[in-house]
Formats: structure tokens, sequence, C-alpha cells
């Protein structure tokens, strides 16, 4: 009896002793309180002493304010998704390398390696990419239910879809620099832009997206897997489905460098990626994919396993060198040619959808050709792959010396490129229409 | 008639004094608004990648198609609120300020609500209301077989933002209607004036500072407002410009900080318009607020279309507040006129963790609008009684806080304090009265500009009259300026007061930890999630509810003072 006792206590001063810190532990996130609350429960409680201060900024106030607040730091953790606020977080020196001492994390989830190659930040999570969609609203408006990318582009879904600007949430620039690095630079923007042609809108937070299909505004979103299961968890009409080609995206962590309690903030990440860590991300306000693969055994029968479900192992290996040196002008390019120019985008794809309608009651080969002309013309791009990786458009983001044109002076060519072409497609696009009359 | 330039004589008496405060107001502006303003915006001059002064960014600027879109957009949008915003708040106005009207002070507390709507929640309601697929669409699809956009494109955001601001006319025009004298009207009246002419041309004219007042301030404010066009998605407008681009991770361009520079400029510019339309001309008055006689009555069928005109705009304008407590209410709301379920459950989660949300916001904002009250009193009196050199820039610098966004502001603040350390060794940035100083700078325009109208109408041959009779200069303030303000400051307090409980973007710079928190940074963080969109509203619904609770009794204890002084029965 007392040595069942003293083993009980041994066991937890042992299991205590793990992450044995104390003091406060300050930590900048974007996730929401859904998020960090049933992890700082079991963090705290796993670790007696330690506190957990969160602070919750979206991305964007959080990197501005852990750079502007540097000469005297008082955060230690910097906790959110987007990769690319590690990426700046890391270009501006405001993160110290920490190797994880954990063992039987994944090196990869689907297609994206889980952890900074340079050690800087840890990856302790990830999600995927889907198609959300209002159940109600699909039927009152008699609507198919999507299971691909390219089903969105089809001509029932005009006016239907949404999506957050690339340069305003990391998730959706991952999905589309996915979708260019798995079709190439000139299909994938092709694809893009067919999709694009039937947005409704693109918002500005990544939360948007969601928010307008629950309450019924839009139809469909493209989404991040998590926003629709706690969705349903909070009782909404609403589905999610993985595309087959879909992109993981891993969840970050990192150590601000100065830290005030480096100690503690390491134990943080170490209680994150213990098999109690990864557990609780199971939760149903949680939902995300654990990275330790063993994990998946106590998880829900229907629980997305990357480890295990095919259409998660992810077709492509993602270049995260690539992805960086168009970082930028993957965003702006999307900004200039969709974000900022969707009326004239839509126009375009909507007599473009009336021309293959008419096309499939009555076949016209002038007017089939003008069709594919027209959606050639909806495709150009102003640069090409190798020019938008080239130094001299990376340095007119950055301010280098090798830039041959403004930031400024690049966004007006490309939106007057842009416009240019969509205004010259949908006359192509109205000129085949007449045909088939 | 007291032509302005009567205050020259008495200026000379008091010049140490008011060289005094006009440095000291400076000194607060120079600290807590232009110093962290132009440790941000200064980027706006130099070219990426380091450099000298340049004003290339300007030009490109001007020859970027989007941003000059975007310009006229914005002015078209501001002026057409203008209009909607007038066509709100001058029948509210009126008639329950110069008639005889039961509930009077109801509908001018209902009136100002719309005012405050708690940021992001109040989006979701409009939405679920007036959005595409909202209440009154899906109503009008079902029986009638069409929608209505309220809510798409520029004519959205006007919509939008005229519910959202016409209380601004609404209180400044109000406080200037209550301040004329009865006999003016009575004096009208006998020579066979009535109607609507009465109004045009006697009640409106010498109301046209407190109109003029709330009208600038809907112009700038709707021009710098970025929560109600990004809530429609509507992103061809400057401010919303100015902010995607400052506020985008990566895209860290100086074109964000030129058109906060012009944005600013615009704001100065619609200010000092604003000063030429009421320039040369005197709207004071000796005496004051009634003079003790009654209110015009309104007859049987005027007083049948009076209330049937007031309830109908209150009922639009306050759509959105029922929208919000219907969401605050509902288990789950989608794609649905009416929610599926009615829950109290929200209130109960918000109301366990939300008490320290609460007494922050009041603590905040009590404080912030005391101090636009004050400045705001200060620098309308330096302004238009005195002669201190540099007054006019006090007035242009507080008024164009209007325009600056709140996360320059908030970055500002942090670049400008944060270095600053105190003994302790804690950061100067981190204390919670900094979060007070950033909203106070925010709402020192509300504040000056009710003072502004307030003074404007006290005729100084009042202040000339107590000096003669031997009252010091501070006394005459005390005893005289002060008292008949009154009404202005008040009007003035509570804009402050209530546009500061909903302030997000500069708090959500500041915030350091959860205990120093506003609501406002309760409901962003509640608003994250799709299971906190009831607890949200619910938090919003509370906000609202202690707001008006407090103008409510900040009125009454203003109207029993007047009271006590005899100055309106």
């Amino acid at each position: 009896m007392f040595r069942s006792i003293a083993l009980a206590a041994a066991l937890v001063v042992a299991s205590a002793t793990a992450f044995a810190q104390s003091g406060k532990i300050t930590v900048v996130t974007s996730f929401s309180k859904d998020v960090t609350d049933p992890l700082k429960k079991a963090f705290e409680k796993a670790t007696p002493g330690a506190t957990l201060e969160v602070q919750n900024r979206n991305t964007n106030a959080g990197v501005k304010f852990v750079d502007e607040t540097k000469a005297n730091n008082q955060v230690d953790l910097f906790w959110a998704s987007a990769p690319d606020a590690f990426e700046v977080l890391k270009a501006k020196k405001l993160l110290s390398p920490y190797k994880p001492k954990a063992t039987g994390i994944a090196e990869a989830v689907g297609s994206y390696p889980v952890n900074d190659k340079d050690g800087f930040y840890v990856g302790f999570a990830a999600s995927g990419y889907g198609i959300m969609w209002n159940e109600r609203y699909v039927k009152a408006n008699k609507l198919p239910t999507p299971k691909e990318w390219q089903d969105l582009a089809q001509a029932p879904y005009f006016d239907h879809v949404s999506i957050s600007a690339p340069s305003r949430s990391g998730t959706t620039h991952l999905t589309i620099e996915t979708i260019l690095q798995g079709e190439g630079w000139a299909k994938g923007w092709r694809t893009i832009k067919e999709i694009a042609g039937n947005l409704r809108q693109v918002t500005d937070r990544s939360f948007g997206v969601p928010e307008n299909v629950n309450s019924g505004q839009v139809g469909y979103g493209i989404v991040i897997d998590f926003f629709a299961f706690s969705s349903q968890g909070a009782g909404f009409p609403v589905k999610f489905v993985y595309p087959s080609v879909t992109t993981l995206v891993p969840a970050n962590i990192g150590v601000i460098v100065n830290a005030p309690n480096k100690a503690g903030a390491e134990a943080f990440i170490e209680f994150l990626l213990s098999p109690g860590g990864q557990e609780a991300l199971l939760e149903p306000t949680i939902r995300r994919l654990p990275v330790r693969p063993e994990t998946y055994a106590k998880a829900p029968a229907d629980y997305p396993n990357p480890f295990k479900d095919k259409n998660l192992q992810g077709l492509l290996t993602f270049d995260a060198g690539l992805s960086e040196k168009r970082n930028e002008a993957v965003d702006v390019l999307f900004d200039q040619l969709v974000t900022f120019q969707l009326e004239p985008l839509k126009a375009a794809t909507k007599s473009l959808h009336e021309l293959d309608a008419a096309l499939a009651r009555k076949d016209n080969a002038q007017a089939r050709a003008l069709a594919k002309e027209a959606r050639d013309l909806i495709a150009a791009m102003p640069v090409t792959d190798a020019e938008a990786a080239s130094p001299e458009i990376r340095q007119a983001f950055t301010g280098g010396k090798q830039k041959t044109a403004r930031q400024a002076e690049l966004e007006q060519q490309w939106a007057a490129f842009a416009k240019e072409k969509y205004t010259a497609a949908k006359a192509k696009a109205d000129e085949g229409l007449k045909l088939t009359r | 008639m007291m032509l302005p330039t009567a205050a020259a004589p008495l200026a000379t008496h008091r010049a140490t004094g008011a060289t005094v405060l006009a440095l000291a107001i400076g000194v607060f502006l120079l600290a807590f608004l232009v110093v962290p303003v132009a440790t941000v915006v200064y980027v706006a001059f130099t070219e990426k990648g380091g450099g000298g002064f340049t004003l290339v960014n300007f030009v490109d600027f001007a020859r970027t198609d989007l941003f000059v879109r975007s310009f006229w957009n914005s002015i078209y949008v501001s002026a057409m609120t203008v209009l909607w915003s007038s066509a709100f708040a001058l029948p509210l106005a009126y008639l329950t300020t110069r008639f005889e009207f039961r509930g009077a002070g109801l509908v001018q507390t209902l009136g100002f609500l719309p005012l405050i709507m708690p940021p992001f929640v109040g989006a979701v309601a409009m939405q679920l209301l007036f959005g595409r697929n909202g209440t009154v669409n899906l109503l009008l699809d079902e029986h009638f077989g069409f929608k209505i956009g309220f809510m798409e494109g520029l004519n959205g955001v006007i919509f939008l933002q005229a519910i959202h601001y016409f209380p601004f006319i609404l209180v400044n025009l109000s406080a200037a209607l209550r301040n004329i004298d009865r006999s003016m009207e009575e004096a009208a009246q006998n020579l066979g004036s009535h109607g609507l002419r009465l109004f045009r041309r006697i009640a409106f004219p010498l109301a046209l500072p407190g109109y003029v007042a709330g009208a600038s301030l809907v112009f700038v404010k709707v021009f710098d407002d970025v929560a109600s066009p990004l809530l429609l998605n509507v992103k061809e407008m400057l401010a919303p410009q100015a902010y995607l681009r400052i506020t985008s991770i990566g895209i860290d361009d100086p074109m964000g900080y030129v058109i906060a520079v012009v944005l600013i400029l615009i704001a100065i510019a619609t200010m000092w318009c604003s000063a030429r339309v009421l320039k040369g001309k005197d709207y004071a008055t000796t005496q004051r607020g009634g003079g003790g006689l009654a209110r015009r009555r309104l007859t049987g069928r005027q007083s049948i279309l009076a209330y049937a005109l007031v309830l109908s705009i209150l009922a639009l304008v306050l759509a959105p507040h029922v929208g919000l407590l219907l969401l605050s209410f509902a288990t789950v709301w989608s794609f649905s006129p009416l929610p599926d379920g009615f829950t109290l459950s929200h209130y109960a989660r918000v109301l366990g963790d939300s008490s320290v949300y609460i007494t922050n916001t009041l603590l905040y904002s009590g404080l912030a609008a005391a101090i636009d009250v004050v400045l705001g009193g200060a620098i309308a009196y330096l302004v238009l009684r005195t002669r201190v050199p540099g007054r006019g820039i006090l007035d242009w610098g507080a008024g164009a806080a209007l325009a600056v966004p709140g996360v320059v502001l908030g970055i500002g603040y942090l670049r400008a304090f944060y270095g600053v350390k105190l003994p302790d060794g804690t950061s100067l940035a981190a204390l919670w009265i900094m979060i007070v100083l950033a909203i106070a700078i925010r709402r020192l325009p509300y504040a000056l500009r009710a003072a502004y109208a307030a003074l404007q109408q006290i005729s100084v041959s009042l202040e000339e009259a107590a000096e003669n009779l031997g009252a010091t200069k501070s006394r005459t303030v005390r005893r005289i300026v002060i008292p008949l303000m009154t009404g202005g400051l008040l009007a003035g307090f509570v804009t402050s007061f209530a546009t500061a409980a909903v302030e997000l973007s500069a708090v959500l710079m500041l915030v350091q930890n959860n205990s120093d928190a506003p609501l406002s940074y309760g409901l962003y963080v509640l608003m994250q999630t799709p299971a906190g969109r009831g607890a949200g509203a619910a938090l919003g619904v509370i906000a609202v509810i202690i707001v008006a609770a407090c103008m409510g009794l900040s009125q009454l204890a203003a109207d029993r003072s007047q009271r006590a002084r005899g100055l309106d029965l």
C-alpha cells in the first residue's frame, strides 16, 4: 500500500520534472481561445509552477509586436499557423534555434517538412486545405457537391465561392503555391484564375471565409480543415471535403531571441510534442492533425490520418526554397490579377460560361476557337516563373539594388496587363456568343 | 450681433495663462500623437531599401490606377454618407429638441446606439439581416421573388456607414438646437414664418456649427474607416488599401504609409473647409437654451406624422442591434430568416470570465473621454477666445488624429515608448495607461468638434460682462463659460466614451496581458472561432447595454446640474 503510494508519488514527481520549469511563460499566438485554453490547462497541470500567459493577436500584429519590442523583449514564444510569419521572424533574426528532444515525431506530413530546415521553428500539428460548403445554401440554390478543385471552376459555381487572399493568409498562400508547384507555373495560374472567375469574394481574414459560409452568405469556401470541423462542432450545417490533391501545412512554434524564460519556452515546446500534448490536439475544439503518428491510434474513427490516408500523402515534394524566392511575387500577382481585378475577371468568366452552355446546345467551330482564345487571354501571365523568382523582381519587394522597378510600378503594370487581357477575353467570348445565336 | 474680433481686447490680459495652456497641450499632442505617428509614417518619404528623402512614392500613388480609383470611391462614399446621415439625423434632432415630443430623451439615447457597434460581431449581425442571404432578402425572395443588394459594393458601404455614423450629426446638431433661444423662433413666427421655412431660415442656420461639426466628423470618419468596407469586402477604397498594405506580412512597402499621409491630409483639409464654412459669421446668442419658454406643440396630424417618421428611422438604424440581440440568443443561425432555436448559454459562457474586460473598458473609456473633454474644451477655448500664436496648429493637429489609422498609432506607440524603461525594468508601453492615452488621442476629435460647436454658440459679451463686473479670467471660465458649454462638452464626452468602448485596432497592438484587456479585445478573441459567434454577440450586447447605461446616467447627471443652476427648465 505504502509502496504503491510512494510509487505513484514518484511517478508524479518524475512526470513533473519531465517539464520541470516554473514561472511565467509568455506566448504570442494567433490561435483562438478554443485552441489555447485546453493546451494551457494541460500544460500547467503537467508542469507545476508554470503559468502560460497567452497574448492573442492576429498573426501580423503578433509579428509586428515582436519586431517593435525586440529591444526590451518580454515574449518567450511565437505560436501560429502561418509558416511565412515564421520566415519573416527568422529573416529579421527574431527567432532563436531550438532542436526538440522529443522522439517519435514524423519528418514530414504530406509533402511538407514538419520542422524548419535551419531549426528556427518547430511544427507541432498539421492541417489540410479543402472545400467547405453550407448545405442549406447548396440545397436552396440547387447546386452540386464539389470533390475536386477543378469542380469549383465549373459554371454552376459562378459567384458562390469564397477564398482568403494569399497575401493575408499564410495558409492560403501555401495552397496557391502548392497548385503552382504541382501543375507548373502556367497551368497552375490557369487553374487558379479559372476558379477565381467564380469567386464571390476574396476576404482579408482567413476566418472571414468560414464565417460567411456558416451564416450562409456564400455557398462554398476554400478553407483549412479545422475551420470546417469546428464549425460542424458548433452546429452549423456545413460539410467539408479534401480534394485528391491537397496540401497539408504545419502549425508552428518558435522561441524568440532573448526570451526572458527560455527554459520555460523550451518546456512548452516539449510538452506540445509529448504524447499528452499531441493527444490534446484531437479535442473537438482544436481538431489539428498530430505530427506524432502513434497518436492517431487514439483518434476517433473518422479522423483524417495523413500517415495512412492516400489522398493526404501528397503527390509532390514541396520545394520550400522555390516558394520562399517568389513569396512576395505570388502574393502580389494574386492581388493584382485577382483580388483587385475581380470585376473584369468575373465578367469575362460569366460570358465564357454562357458561351460554353450555348456551344453544348449547338456546336460552332469558330465560336469554340474564340472560347479557347478567351481562356488563353484569361490565363496569360505578365511574368514567367523564372522572372517571378529573379532577383530583379524579388528586390522590387525588398528594396535591393538589383531591382528594375519599384513595387508600386510593378503592381500598376501587372494590374493594367490583367485588366486589358480580361476585357479582351470578354470581348472574344461575347463575339463567340453572337455566332452561336 | 457680435463680431469675432470682439475677443481682441480681452486677449492681451490672459496672454500668459493661455500661452502656458497652449504649450502644455502642444507638448501632450507632440508626445502622444505627432512623435509616435512620425516614427511610422516617415517611411512614406523614403525609397524602399534605404535612401534619403523622396517624393517618388507620392508620384507612384498618383500613377497607380488602383489608388486613384480608391481615392474617388472614398470621396463618393463619404459625401453620400453625409447626405444620408443628415436625412436620418435632421428629423430626429429637430423634432426632439424644438417640439413637445414625448419620449424625446429615449429617442436621443436610442438614436445614439448605432455608434456603439462592437467590432466583428456587428458585421455578422448585419450580414444575417441585410446580406445577400439575410433575413430581409430571404423573405423578399420567398414572397416576391427578388432580392435587394443592400450590402453590395459602394452603395452597401454608404448604407452601412450612414446607419453607423449618423449619430455624430444627431448628437452635435441636437446640442446646438437645444442652445437656440426659443425667442428667435417666436420672433420669426410672429413675423409669419412657420413649418419648413422656419427650420430652413432660423433654426438650422443658428444650429449650423453643430451640424457642420457632425457632418465633418462623418465625412472624415467614413473616409478613414476600415471596418465597414472590409466587412462588405469592398477593398477599393483608400483606408482599406492603407490597412491591407500596412498589415500584410511581407508586403512591407511605403505605399501603405503614403496612403496614411493622404488620409491625414484629407482630414485636415476637411476640418479646414468646415472652419471656412463658419468663418466670418456669428452664431452666438446671449440667451441660452429656451429661456424658460415652452417648446412648440405639434397638432394631432403633425404628431402622428412625426412619430411615424421617428419610429421608422429608429427601426432602420437599430436593426443591427436587433440582429445582434437575436444572434446572442441564437443556437444556430444560418441561411434562414430567424435562428433555429434560442438559448441563454452564450450569456452563461461570457458572464463568467468577462467581468475583468468590462471593468477595464469602463475605466479606459471613462479616463480617455475625460482627457478628451478637457483637451477638447481647452483647445476650442484657445482657438476661439485667444490670440495665442499657433493655436490653429493645435486645432488641426488634434483634428488630424481622426485620420491616423489605429494600427499606425499602435505601432507608433510601441516604437516610441517600448524602449523607455521604468525603474523596475518594465516597459512604459506595457502599462495600461498607454492604452488609455492611445484611445484618448483617437477619440479627441469627437470631443473637440463638440466643444468647438458649443463655444461658437456662446456670446463673448457674457464673458465681457462678467469681467466688467470684476471677475478674474479663471473665474469667468469656471462660472460662465464651462457651465454654458456643459451640453456640448457632455455631447463630446458621450461620443468619445461610447466609441472608445468599442475601439479595437490600436488596442490590439498595445494589450500585453489578458488582465489589462478591454472588451473589444475579448470580443476579438471570441470572434475568431465558429463556436465563439454567439458568445461574441452576447458580449457585444453586454457592451452596448453598459455603454448605453453610462451614457444615460451622465445625461441624467448633467440635466440635474443644469436644472439646479436654472439653466434649463
